[in-house]
């Protein structure tokens, strides 16, 4: 057996993992066929290399199928309940920045703080008979960010795409979406509000509390941990 | 999960229900949750599961009896009524993943308009007296004291109304009052937006339901907020010193009386709670041993508009209350299209009351 670990299986996030690895003399690479996703690495015995979309390598580390994965801190945050107590965080990689941020749309020139939306929320409450609409996926989160904020009367519609048209489409009043640049956003009439966002979130290195090991893979993790130096 | 021992007891409980006048009532375990939704609020999917039915929409495992039952009455039930109930509920616990998701309760609600007080103290009486020989401690707290308080401060009707919204959310209200007396620095975008002749010129186009006699209606009251003068810092002092009163009843009730000269709005209130206490007394409880709080029950995010009471284990200090409840005469009116009724009641959790044991036992 050998000490599993689970990478995004493509795209840039995939390539500057790579990169990481690779600046600490450990060569993951991918084999085979463009379609096929089987990976090796190279620089240290004992370790394989599992490629999976980036929104599986929580639960995969949850449910303990590998012992360390890549991923962006905002899925670890959304998707395991308790998540320290599930994984470690042991590095951040520094790349795959992006903010966790709720965004409404620029006319609204009265609203820029939590505050600001709590008060809109009640009227538009009293006004349209029907609680504010928040557009997102990250559901958990923005839940918990807006309950410590203090925003009442508002409800969470899910969108898993495209979040940025729900307003424009009347699909939703406001949105809480994952962003880097804001260009999207901007090109959509929406503004971030002028707040702490939800979350900042990058590509981190996790290590699975909860995952199996023989004595030899137990020896493997930690020569690959020193090896990374983390 | 097995129930077995916990529904026994449950029975056991609905029995003295019955014998102390009530009926007992069936609820459907699916719930439309657009209801619960309305009632409490986005939040109430951390705590409660939803599902989907393909008709009905979205459903929810019902995770307490008292909006049932509410709806049920108020769909046309005797005057008065007395209801009994036991069965499972449902609990969503991600921040206490070790606490139950699904128990029994046995519940006791009491719809009379006779004599509010007299009916407080029946049912607190009534969970006192089946509650005698287990290691627990009551307390007790009235949010009419609160809203009472809230009502009569010297501010703005809009400023009242924010403040009474928040008040299940303490942390928000404190926000609140910071800001209203003045204490809080305001944010350089709302100084930019009063300074601002015409805000929304140039502002770019308007997207999305909320439209621009909104958007100019809330610059108004802005407007307004602004000139308004602060909450005065004797009033938050008072607010503040009810808020921490925590005494026994007799003593509570003194300093409430002490501070309703300071806050006459709470007198009535207050009144109601030296009626309470007398009812309980006439039905035997201790009173003078009887712990109040005045923010007692603030943060359980419940409908309790009145009287409030729980009794926790003495034993096991990590457990949830064992049983709760409170007077909830705002929920009827809410519920009841236009009719409303004063109501009281409350749940016992016999899983809990099995789990510390009896005293001696």
């Amino acid at each position: 057996m050998s000490v599993k670990l689970g990478v995004p299986s493509k795209g840039r996030l995939m390539e500057k993992t790579f990169d990481w690895f690779a600046a600490r003399g450990v060569t993951l690479s991918r084999t085979g066929s463009e379609r096929e996703y089987a990976g090796a690495v190279e620089g240290i015995d004992g370790v394989s290399l599992v490629l999976l979309s980036a929104g599986e390598i929580p639960r995969e580390l949850a449910a303990g199928r590998i012992h360390l994965g890549v991923t962006g801190t905002d899925l670890v945050r959304e998707h395991l309940v308790q998540w320290e107590q599930t994984v470690e965080e042991l590095a951040v990689l520094g790349f795959g920045h992006a903010d966790l941020i709720v965004a409404v749309p620029q006319a609204w020139v009265d609203v820029d703080t939590l505050d600001d939306l709590d008060a809109a929320a009640a009227a538009f409450r009293a006004r349209h008979g029907q609680r504010l609409r928040i557009a997102t996926k990250y559901h958990r989160l923005v839940r918990d960010y807006l309950r410590r904020g203090g925003v009442a009367d508002y409800r969470l519609v899910d969108s898993q795409g495209a979040t940025e048209g729900t307003v424009a489409n009347l699909t939703a009043e406001a949105i809480a979406d994952i962003t880097s640049t804001g260009e999207t956003l901007r090109a959509n009439h929406l503004k971030v509000l002028d707040e702490e966002p939800v979350l900042r979130s990058q590509a981190t290195l996790f290590r699975a509390r909860h995952a199996g090991k023989t004595n030899a893979e137990r020896a493997t993790l930690s020569a690959l941990l020193e090896r990374l130096g983390v | 999960m097995t129930h077995g021992p916990a529904r026994d007891l449950a029975a056991a409980l609905c029995a003295r229900y019955e014998a102390a006048g009530a009926m007992p009532v069936d609820c459907a375990i699916l719930q439309p949750a657009e209801t619960l939704l309305d009632l409490y609020g986005e939040e109430i999917r951390a705590r409660a599961y939803v599902t989907q039915d393909p008709a009905r929409g979205e459903l929810m495992l019902r995770p307490d009896f008292t909006v049932p039952v509410v709806e049920r009455h108020m769909r046309g039930g005797a005057e008065p009524a007395r209801y009994c109930y036991t069965g499972e509920v449902f609990r969503r616990q991600e921040e206490h993943p070790e606490r139950a998701s699904e128990y029994i309760q046995a519940g006791y609600e009491v719809f009379d308009r006779a004599d509010p007080e007299a009916a407080d103290a029946e049912v607190f009486a009534l969970f006192a007296d089946l509650l005698k020989d287990y290691p627990v401690r009551a307390a007790t707290g009235d949010i009419g004291v609160l809203t009472a308080a809230v009502t009569g401060l010297r501010t703005s009707e809009r400023r009242r109304a924010a403040l009474l919204r928040h008040l299940w959310r303490p942390r928000r209200f404190r926000a609140l009052i910071e800001r209203f007396a003045g204490r809080t620095p305001v944010p350089p975008t709302r100084t930019a937006l009063l300074a601002s002749a015409d805000p929304l010129a140039g502002a770019a186009p308007l997207i999305g339901l909320r439209g621009e006699d909104e958007i100019r209606e809330r610059i108004v009251a802005l407007h307004e907020d602004a000139a308004e003068p602060p909450i005065s810092a004797e009033e938050v002092a008072h607010l503040d010193a009810l808020l921490k009163v925590s005494e026994t009843c007799p003593f509570a009730l003194e300093r409430l009386r002490d501070l309703a000269i300071d806050l006459p709005s709470i007198g009535p209130a207050v009144e109601r709670l030296a009626r309470r206490c007398d009812a309980l007394a006439a039905r035997g409880v201790d009173v003078d041993a009887l712990g109040f709080e005045a923010a007692y029950g603030r943060t359980s995010m419940e409908y309790y508009d009145g009287f409030v009471f729980g009794f926790a284990s003495t034993v096991r200090a990590d457990l949830p209350p064992v049983a709760t409840g409170g007077r909830y005469d705002a929920l009827t009116a809410r519920l009841g299209g236009g009719a409303r009724i004063p109501a009281v009641g409350g749940v016992i959790r016999p899983d809990l009351l099995l789990a510390i044991g009896e005293e001696g036992a």
